[in-house]
């Protein structure tokens, strides 16, 4: 799949600030005044600015409002309300601590369930796809969902439970990659079954429909953004998970935090990159390519 | 609503005959053409003269090479456009209702109006059935010409999907499969018709036929070895030519 650099932002900001807000409604830390205010405005401005950035590659962002609608069926509906839910929730319970110094902790309680529904939900969109094997897993909300409660945690000053959560996440990651790399060929299709010639032999692709290139394989089957996978997964595991839990580990101090959490997004970023280009959609089967 | 309706009155689709289609492409012209001067946004080109050309299209055709186990390799020609799915993947993840089944025949279709190009139904379709049309900015596919098949201001004969009526070899053919009766479902049980990725559990409609068996080439008559051979040897005046122009 093509890693659009609008939705890696998008996921691995929004992850954060998701992520980050669940434990604000939790009340861990429990701040008030202007120190809520800067949490709470890192956290806004991680989330919404992802969800910003998730609109560059519409086709027609003007009418991203329809995206509300189909809640009933659509992953992605589903993830644009709850998004908007939970940023509401959140800033009415925020604004209860900046400017009132009262916690309404229910409020804080669903803005929370709902911060995490919402990464859940964008994990969904992808673990849905039964045409991109690698994704179509219960891993994949793990995944989504570790890497945001320990990058929130890393935001929030939680060390204790950043470290536990960033060590689970990374061994999550591990695990996803293991089942990713076999998923293709374990899952059913191949050219045989999309072509429906493999009980007379051996399918190969003789000649493309066209000359050039066209939306389905620029989009589609991107396989140029593999070439450096090893490294980038050795640099998305150490920048993601190893470094912020050994800075963590030493004694604390702010510019070590802010450096725990520059190394973290980083990491992620790398991650959600091999994420999108290490994923083979079946349509690349068509093509001879995967 | 992008639910999937729970049945639909008729399904109509195409069947693909992999036996008789030449790969001449002309199917992907005529679909080009109607789909561009017709319903919906036109189809667009980017740099169509230039060195990195790219388009649109709605249907497009591949080829491929068999290998049996013994004998010689078959060049397969496979038209691929949408096939109208009864589980439509595609439908279900639409997050703004643009994309709809319809109960009346089962044709999938985009209210481009609605459309934002989040290109999320086109991740979800296993064919390569959805391109994003890339001047519009919305998704575009295959309609079945449903601005051809009901329109009465058209002849008879041309009310089929552009597809169909351009074929010169007859490998396409357009119907309700959804009817045991017609003559595509009659097509699809003699000819053992199949659905692509079945395990996707999409539910096709299109059907494709699968190419018969081949003429065998080493089918020779048993009595061939008790033949006399063919003369090797010139006689006559050639032979005599032969001859002399050997001894030069």
């Amino acid at each position: 799949m093509h890693p659009a650099p609008s939705v890696i932002a998008f996921t691995t900001l929004s992850g954060a600030g998701f992520g980050l807000l669940f434990w604000l409604g939790l009340g861990l830390p429990a701040v008030t005044g202007w120190v809520a205010f800067v949490f709470f405005a890192i956290a806004f401005a991680l989330a919404a600015g992802g969800l910003m950035a998730s609109t560059f590659h519409l086709g027609h962002p003007e009418r991203a409002w329809k995206a509300f609608s189909q809640w009933r069926s659509s992953w992605l509906s589903r993830e644009g309300v709850c998004a908007v839910a939970a940023l509401l929730s959140m800033g009415a319970y925020g604004a209860g601590l900046v400017f009132f110094g009262t916690r309404l902790a229910p409020l804080g309680w669903l803005g929370a369930a709902l911060s995490l529904g919402t990464v859940f939900t964008t994990s969904m969109i992808y673990a849905q796809l039964r045409t991109v094997p690698r994704w179509q897993s219960p891993l994949t909300p793990a995944l989504f969902i570790t890497i945001a409660l320990g990058g929130g945690a890393l935001l929030a000053g939680q060390v204790t439970a950043a470290m536990a959560l960033l060590a689970l996440a990374g061994l999550v990651q591990l695990i996803w990659w293991r089942r990713g790399d076999r998923a293709l060929a374990e899952s059913a299709t191949d050219i045989a079954s999309a072509t429906g010639l493999g009980r007379i032999g051996t399918v190969r692709s003789f000649a493309p429909p066209h000359t050039g290139t066209n939306y389905l394989l620029r989009e589609m089957v991107h396989e140029v953004g593999r070439r450096h996978a090893r490294r980038l997964r050795v640099i998305a595991l150490a920048l993601g998970y190893a470094v912020p839990v050994v800075l963590l580990a030493l004694p604390f101090g702010h510019a070590l935090a802010a450096l725990a959490v520059v190394s973290h997004l980083a990491g992620i970023a790398a991650s959600r990159w091999l994420f999108f280009a290490e994923a083979e959609h079946v349509v690349g089967l068509y093509y001879g390519k995967r | 609503m992008t639910t999937l309706p729970e049945a639909t009155t008729r399904k109509l689709g195409l069947v693909i005959d992999l036996d008789t289609c030449v790969g001449c492409h002309a199917c992907v012209i005529a679909c080009k053409g109607w789909n561009t001067e017709n319903y919906g946004a036109p189809l667009s080109d980017q740099d169509p003269y230039g060195a990195a050309p790219s388009g649109t299209f709605l249907n497009r055709i591949h080829s491929y090479e068999v290998q049996p186990a013994t004998g010689t390799a078959q060049l397969v020609h496979f038209p691929k456009s949408c096939l109208h799915c009864e589980d439509a993947p595609c439908v279900t993840v639409c997050p703004t209702g643009a994309s709809y089944k319809r109960v009346e025949d089962g044709i999938v279709l985009v209210n481009e109006s609605d459309c934002i190009g989040c290109g999320l139904c086109a991740w979800a379709c296993p064919y390569g059935a959805r391109e994003m049309d890339q001047a519009e900015g919305v998704m575009k596919k295959c309609t079945l010409c449903v601005d051809r098949i009901y329109n009465e201001n058209l002849p008879e004969v041309d009310r089929v999907p552009a597809c169909v009526r351009t074929c010169p070899a007859g490998a396409r053919h357009f119907g309700d499969l959804g009817d045991p009766e017609s003559d595509v479902s009659k097509l699809v049980a003699t000819r053992g018709g199949m659905d692509l990725m079945p395990e996707q559990g999409t539910k096709p409609v299109n059907k494709y036929l699968p190419p018969r068996p081949r003429d065998r080439l080493d089918e020779v008559d048993v009595l061939a070895p008790l033949l006399a051979p063919v003369a090797a040897e010139p006689t006559g005046f050639l032979g005599w030519l032969d001859r002399a122009l050997e001894r030069l």
